[in-house]
This record gives structure tokens, sequence and C-alpha cells, in this order.
């Protein structure tokens, strides 16, 4: 199962509710606002460390770019994807569920 | 554009459907029947009375399965089918007869 | 055209639907769109799993009177929802399977339980509802 974050974890509540609910072996992707979850050194960096350990855990690069944010602020253990690699993802994993 | 009934006008989108539920009144679903080319007897009207009531409660229409199975329990075995709701209203009965009940068009595939 | 007629021929097939409801009920669209949703997959008689939880929790406690600010009251239509369950429960020949589903956590968290909601429902902790989730074919989340 892919899970999809679109939204900062600073302002809404999907990222703890995707990890608190999300079936292990699965995947999450961060896209649009979600990135601002994968930098090191924030309040959410334990969690989404914590989830490295059930879940593989990637970021869409286009929307980290947008932000500024560069890969050498991730933190370790996250892939990051492009569009296609977005798209493999989703073949890949199957049923999608988008935390919006 | 609008129906012309006892001196009021109603208005409706359209495909017929009075834009203002709580502007329904008999005159006025026998003005859409008329124009639905419909001959509303007994039997018509028990399922548009379902209709509405149905609506009032739940604030949507019914599915047609759970209307043939209203009917079934109302007018018996014979009558709780899709054939019979055709025969009264021969373009869906989703469609003719939540139009002349006054109530929105049926959203979704039914 | 036979591939067309075959792809829409959903005779037989049944598939795990789950419908993730987490947006409070007036604020945004969202929960009347699921609500549509969850009626449509009935008329194809699918299985469902209709979860509320975080914000979506409060489309379902009691005392809607939403026509005061002149919005429609959507909340009787969720008797819709818990009616074709037990249809769905009864009658032998529909085959899907429905389950009306709260977070316990979620519901905690806002000071609710069962008895202030306006349907019947079953509450998971979210370890369970990890479980079905991992069961899904299609997920809706909204």
């Amino acid at each position: 199962m892919l899970h999809t974050i679109n939204k900062s974890p600073f302002d809404r509540n999907s990222l703890a509710s995707c990890l608190r609910t999300a079936p292990d072996g699965g995947a999450i992707l961060f896209i649009e606002d979600g990135v601002y979850a994968t930098a090191k050194g924030t309040t959410f960096s334990g969690d989404v460390e914590g989830a490295l350990k059930n879940q593989k855990v990637f970021v869409l690069g286009p929307d980290l770019a947008a932000r500024g944010i560069a890969e050498d602020k991730l933190i370790d253990g996250i892939s990051v994807v492009d569009y296609s690699g977005f798209v493999d993802l989703v073949e890949e994993f199957g049923t999608v569920q988008s935390w919006l | 554009m609008s129906y012309e009934v006892n001196g009021k006008t109603i208005e409706h989108d359209e495909e017929g459907y009075i834009t203002n539920i709580n502007e329904w009144e008999l005159d006025l679903a026998r003005a859409i029947a008329v124009d639905e080319g419909i001959d509303m007897t007994d039997e018509h009207w028990e399922v548009v009375n379902f209709l509405r009531e149905y609506y009032s409660e739940y604030q949507i229409a019914p599915a047609v399965r759970v209307l043939v199975k209203a009917i079934k329990k109302k007018l018996g075995a014979d009558k709780g089918s899709n054939k019979y709701l055709y025969e009264l209203f021969p373009y869906g009965p989703a469609k003719q007869a939540c139009k002349i009940a006054g109530l929105p068009k049926p959203t979704g595939c039914i | 055209m036979e591939d067309t007629e075959t792809m829409f021929d959903t005779e037989g097939v049944t598939k795990n639907f789950m419908f993730l409801n987490r947006k409070a009920p007036y604020g945004t669209i969202y929960a009347q769109e699921v609500l549509e949703l969850v009626l449509i997959s009935a008329a194809f008689e699918q299985n469902a799993a209709i979860v509320f939880m975080d914000d979506g929790v409060y489309q379902i406690v009691k005392g809607h009177d939403p026509s005061v600010s002149g919005m429609k009251n959507f909340s009787p239509t969720y008797k819709v929802v818990e009616m074709e369950k037990e249809d769905a429960e009864e009658d032998e020949d529909i085959d899907m399977v429905w389950k009306i589903i709260v977070e316990k956590e979620s519901m905690e968290a806002r000071g609710l339980s069962t008895d202030d909601f306006i349907i019947n429902v079953e509450v998971l902790g979210s370890q369970e509802l990890s479980a079905l989730m991992a069961e899904q074919d299609v997920v809706f989340g909204g």
C-alpha cells in the first residue's frame, strides 16, 4: 500500500494519522507541502525516522526543489523520486491512500 | 424557466426539476406529469408520496433498489419490481417520479 | 465493441472499498462528496468499510442544525448508510458486506463516545484499523 501526504505536518494531522494506521510493509511518499516533514531536525523528524523501520519512505524531488530543501537536509533513509518514480511506486504498491 | 400553477410562478432547471422543493404542491405535480405524458393514477401517487416522505426523512432520493423494496412491502410482491416501476414511469422511475415529486434530480448512477 | 462492454460488466466483481472520512462536516465539501461515493458504491454492491477518524468523527455526532447558516443538513443521510449495511446483512440476495467504523483514538481525543453518534458504529483501535486497511483493494480518503 502506498500513502501520499501532501500537507505540512505543522498544518495538519495527516502525517500522525497515517503513521498511526498505515499497515507495515508499505510506502509513504511525501509530495507538495508534505515534503516539509522529510527534513532533519524538525519536531516531526523522530516520527519519520520511526516510520522508516516499517515503511519505505520517499519524497518527490521537484517539490523539494521548489521549496529550497536540499537533499543533504533529508532524514537518512528517505529516497528522492521524480514524477516517473511516483508512477513506478503506484504501480508497485497498488492501493493508494491520499492523506489529504 | 418556470411552471405556472394556480397563478404562481415556480422556477425549474433546464430539465424540469423545480429549484425550491418547498414550492411543491399537488397541482404542480399534476402539471409536471402532463408534461411528462403521464396519466397519474393511485399507483403513481403511491410512488410519488413515498419519494417525498423518504426525501423529507433522509435528505436524498432513495436508490431504485430501496424504492423497489419499499413498494414490495406496501403493495405486494407482484408490484415490487423494476418492471412495475418502469410501467408507471417509462422514462425511468428515478428521473420521472422524482421530477413529479419535486425532488432534485437524483445524482449517481440510478 | 466487445471490449468496452466487458470493461463495464461489474456482475460478480466484488472489491473491498474503504472510505476514510477525516474531515469535519461543514467546513469543506469532502464529507458530502465521500458520502455520495459511499451510496453509489451500494448500487454496485461492493464491500465497503466506512471509517470515521480524525475530525471525520464529527460527521456523525447527533444534533446538527446547519439550517441557521443556510446549509443543507445531510446528517440524516448517514442513516441511509446504516440501512444499506443492515440491508446487506439481512438480504441473502445481496453479497456485499458493509462495516461502519470509528477509530477509537480519534473518538476519545474529542471526548466522544458511541452514544454521541446518530448511527451504530464499530469502534476499532488504530492497530485493528491498520489490519483492515491492509485488506482493501481501494481506499478513498477525504
